[in-house]
């Protein structure tokens, strides 16, 4: 069975025409080719593909597309623009909590739903909203300590890191 | 004007803003027009003979371009002993073998198709263990070991399980040990882990009409892939092109060749379409690679003084079904066998077993962490039966100028100091003499590791300018995360005093166009791909200036590089960099030199071979990093569980090029190493040679819940000789001492010895229960 659906992805209305099966993943990969939400286990364990379903953290692995239909969807590549990047987005970078970049999507969008829940997360609550985000290689630490800062940019309704270059790569 | 620093001052990762906004595209992110997509045929037997392989029934299937098997493509693979073949040929030897491949228009076809491949197979008996393997008798894993093409330094028995054996003999063990007045001999275990990069191996391969082979892979070592796919399929370097984008982590799984034969086996009968090869989590698991078990049972003899006089060890490595790079680990666990510590007389054997396991290979530490584990448990027991505080017993043994590594080698003034790496994690954490609550204890462990390599692995790297005096920095060398562009960005900006937003490092290599390198393993790409690139600067300011000083009339020596020119003190006169790096035209039109560009290499200086009946050699290796780690724990006695609350950190790494990137190795490596201390496990059900555990649900790496509540690193910089700045690698140092600092934690919170890894609470509670520590049973 196929069916469409419209989904707005990123400020833009999408229509489709999608399998009853086709993860949401898959939709935004696939279809769109929006590549920032990563497969990595495909049975939601791991929060790389996470993207945000109005404004909640989702793991897209776990949805389907047509579940989505009528649905806001937020993925890394309409979070913010590199001179005007979300405050995490500055955050991870001024902190190199960025290593190998597989989780990092994934672990920024839980942390912008995290933010628009709760302004002034604690490290606990922070550690616990992104303890189904899993990163093999920075340990977590600087991570934190970027969630922590972003917060505060967040508070104070900040939209960009002033100490970032414009460009860097 | 001062001068720009961008060494070990820090700037934001030069990939890091096509991480953060997911610009950054890896293997699988990659679309090509009319791609397969494939499903590899795994054995479910652990050991048996393949009689018959069948797909004419997975050809028929709708939407299936290709199959393959064995007989297609019979050829050896395999870094340093070639022992596998792309698919199995006559024998499987672990549950997850590939026997044959398909590639299909779409996945659910391939999946289809797979299962429709007919095999025949007659079981044979499995073993599991390497002490199995070694015992008289037992069934042969690789019946044709002393048939494969080795290379000379390693030894497989042919005849027998063993894929490698170094020996270690130094001054006269025996003698040694019988006048000492203690000896001590205990045996640890370390199982089989898995990697776990979060980016699952991925490879994309084309023949094109030409015949040329196109490979993007999730690879840490383009150019070794490309040097082994053309081994294997007896194709020219010249048409074989590898090209590594983004890669999502890699930790020693993907070194080495993987997924790439079996990509090229089926394009090379797709008519020239793409054929992608993706594992999925639980393919990753089973089917590529991990990290090797071990027994290690050590000797200790010491005399009255508290030194160590002898030492024997014994370390026996469960390589699993394929030993073609892990038996490079059973060399440098034998190199390295003493640790950090100078043992004057040493019996040392480290012996490579082939078992129907999961294939064995490089995992961060290459045999470092699973030897450190027994290594570094025996220095605090013999400490604590001599009655010598653990940390005096250290440091009155540990390794340092002037003293005599295991192989003879004898460290010069610039080696690292382990002793200061020692003093100052007992500072910050004050192991010594501290009064402890109940059920709460301190531990420390060393950690030392040299570059596991050929002696004449080599990087190269280019350097090149842009019309607007962009200087693009080409490296080999992969950064799956460790910061290697950045790294490169920094040396470059500093030799050359141009600004990192005026540096782009093409590091995403494409044998095709990037210079050489041999692989991104070993902690060697700070120090190799540093070394090169400052030369390479080197000549491009020669360059420069040369130019410069044609075209201003004045001598070379009076020339300065500044940022973005060249200046002329004594006229006050400069030349834009955008003036020169195509060529210094003259006012009358006529032009001089040309686009400014250099090349330079490293190559490790004076590395001998070790002597192939003791491992005597006076540079085996080309540096070694010393570091240890302390680690603060809590146990609940009525739970068992441990929960580790502080880690100290400290490395003699030469010179810190980047605060934050070394930060990021340090806390990585130290949660890594936490999670396999006291979280995971590779389960094998005996019955089946299944991998009962084969996913994350089951399989659990640390999470933010697990981070310790404090993670402190600190850095000794004595400076490397041959380093870059004084550099010297870290990437993998980081996780080696983890798991044995908490183990001897363990020991002091609570008296109680786990010496098989991982430090479960089932395993706590039941020590506990033994000692009538917890709760009754």
């Amino acid at each position: 069975m196929r069916h469409e659906i419209t989904v707005r992805v990123n400020g833009v209305s999408e229509t489709h025409t999608v399998a009853d099966n086709q993860t949401l993943v898959s939709f935004l990969r696939d279809t769109l080719d929006l590549t920032g939400a990563k497969e990595g286990c495909n049975e939601g364990e791991c929060g790389a593909c996470v993207v945000l379903v109005d404004q909640k953290a989702v793991n897209s692995c776990l949805m389907l597309a047509v579940e989505a239909d009528g649905h806001e969807v937020t993925t890394i590549e309409g979070l913010g623009r590199p001179d005007q990047l979300h405050p995490l987005q500055a955050a991870l970078l001024h902190h190199s909590a960025v290593q190998c970049g597989y989780c990092t999507p994934g672990m920024i969008l839980t942390a912008a739903a995290l933010l628009h829940q709760n302004p002034s997360p604690t490290e606990a609550d922070i550690r616990a909203a992104l303890a189904g985000n899993l990163c093999r290689c920075t340990g977590y630490r600087q991570i934190i300590d970027a969630v922590i800062e972003a917060s505060s940019h967040v508070r104070a309704n900040a939209t960009t890191e002033p100490r970032m270059p414009r460009r860097l790569q | 004007m001062t001068d720009p620093r961008y060494v070990g001052v820090g700037f934001p990762r030069v990939d890091g803003l096509e991480k953060v906004t997911g610009a950054a595209r890896y293997t699988a992110d990659l679309k090509f027009p009319r791609m397969l997509h494939a499903a590899v045929v795994r054995s479910p037997h652990p050991h048996a003979r393949v009689l018959d392989v069948r797909l004419e029934e997975a050809l028929a299937v709708p939407g299936v371009r290709a199959a393959v098997a064995g007989r297609d493509f019979p050829y050896h693979t395999g870094i340093y002993l070639k022992d596998q073949t792309v698919f199995a040929t006559d024998r499987v030897r672990f549950v997850g073998d590939p026997v044959a491949a398909v590639a299909a228009e779409i996945p659910e076809a391939a999946a289809e198709a797979a299962s429709r491949v007919q095999v025949d197979y007659e079981p044979l008996p499995a073993i599991y263990d390497a002490e199995a393997g070694i015992a008289p008798g037992a069934p042969l894993v690789h019946p044709d070991l002393g048939k494969y093409e080795v290379v000379p330094w390693i030894t497989p028995q042919g005849g027998t399980n063993v894929c490698n054996h170094l020996k270690v003999r130094k001054g006269d063990y025996e003698a040694a040990l019988r006048a000492c007045p203690h000896a001590f001999t205990w045996t640890y275990r370390v199982p089989q882990v898995q990697h776990v990069p979060m980016e699952p191996h991925c490879s994309v391969a084309r023949f094109d009409p030409a015949g040329k082979v196109i490979v993007h892979t999730s690879a840490q070592s383009p150019f070794t892939v490309r040097h082994l796919l053309c081994a294997c399929f007896k194709l020219s370097h010249g048409d074989v092109q590898v090209v590594v984008p983004a890669v999502g982590g890699g930790f020693g799984g993907k070194a080495g060749i993987n997924l790439e034969p079996i990509a090229v086996a089926l394009a090379m009968r797709a008519g020239g379409r793409p054929v992608r090869v993706m594992v999925d989590r639980a393919e990753e698991f089973y089917a590529t690679v991990v990290r090797q078990g071990l027994t290690a049972t050590l000797t200790t003899g010491v005399d009255r003084n508290g030194k160590v006089q002898a030492q024997k060890m014994h370390y026996l490595w469960n390589c699993g079904a394929y030993g073609g790079y892990g038996v490079n680990v059973v060399r440098a666990a034998g190199y390295t066998c003493g640790g950090a510590y100078e043992f004057p007389n040493v019996w040392g054997d480290s012996i490579g077993v082939y078992t129907n396991r999961p294939v064995g290979s490089a995992y961060r530490g290459f045999g470092m962490s699973e030897i450190h584990w027994a290594l570094e448990q025996q220095m605090d027991r013999v400490a604590h039966e001599v009655g010598i505080d653990p940390i005096d017993f250290r440091l009155r043994n540990c390794l340092g100028p002037g003293k005599a590594t295991v192989t003879g080698q004898v460290l010069g003034e610039h080696a690292g100091r382990p002793d200061k790496c020692i003093e100052r994690v007992d500072a910050a954490l004050k192991i010594r003499g501290q009064k402890r609550r109940r059920f709460t204890g301190k531990g420390i462990a060393c950690a030392v590791k040299a570059p596991a390599m050929p002696n004449n692995a080599s990087s190269s790297v280019v350097l090149k300018f842009a019309e607007d005096a962009t200087l693009e920095v080409l490296v080999s060398g992969i950064d799956y995360g460790q910061g290697l562009m950045t790294v490169a960005a920094a040396f470059a900006a500093e030799a050359l005093k141009l600004p990192p937003e005026k540096v782009r490092v093409r590091g995403k290599p494409d044998t095709d166009l990037s210079p050489y390198d041999w692989q991104t393993v070993a902690s060697r790409q700070t120090w190799a791909t540093g070394n090169a690139i400052l030369r390479a600067a080197a000549d491009v300011k020669r360059q420069l200036l040369a130019m410069a000083a044609e075209a201003l009339g004045v001598p070379v020596a009076e020339l300065e590089l500044e940022m973005e020119e060249v200046v002329h003190r004594p006229s006050d006169r400069a030349l834009p960099l955008t003036a020169l790096v195509m060529g210094y035209q003259f006012p009358d039109g006529h032009t001089i030199g040309g686009p400014v560009a250099a090349t330079a290499s490293h190559v490790p200086e004076g590395l001998l071979y070790l002597d192939p009946e003791t491992s005597q050699s006076p540079k085996p290796v080309a540096k070694w990093t010393f570091g240890a780690q302390g680690v603060e724990v809590t146990v609940d006695p009525d739970t068992g569980q441990l929960s580790v609350d502080r880690v100290v950190a400290c490395y003699d790494v030469g010179h810190v090029v980047h605060p934050g990137l070394i930060r990021g190795q340090t806390y990585g490596g130290v949660v890594q190493g936490l999670g396999t201390a006291m979280m995971e496990e590779l389960l094998l059900d005996e019955q089946t040679g299944r991998v009962r555990n084969a996913a994350l649900m089951d399989y659990k790496i640390p999470t933010t819940e697990d981070l310790p509540a404090e993670v402190e690193a600190y850095y000794v910089e004595t400076p490397q000789e041959d380093g870059p700045m004084g550099a010297r690698g870290i990437g993998e140092h980081t996780l080696i001492p983890t798991a044995a600092a908490i183990a001897n934690a363990l020991f002091d919170a609570c008296g109680i010895r786990i010496t098989e890894m991982p430090i479960t609470a089932e395993k706590v509670l039941r020590a506990l229960q033994e000692q009538g520590k917890g709760p009754p049973r």
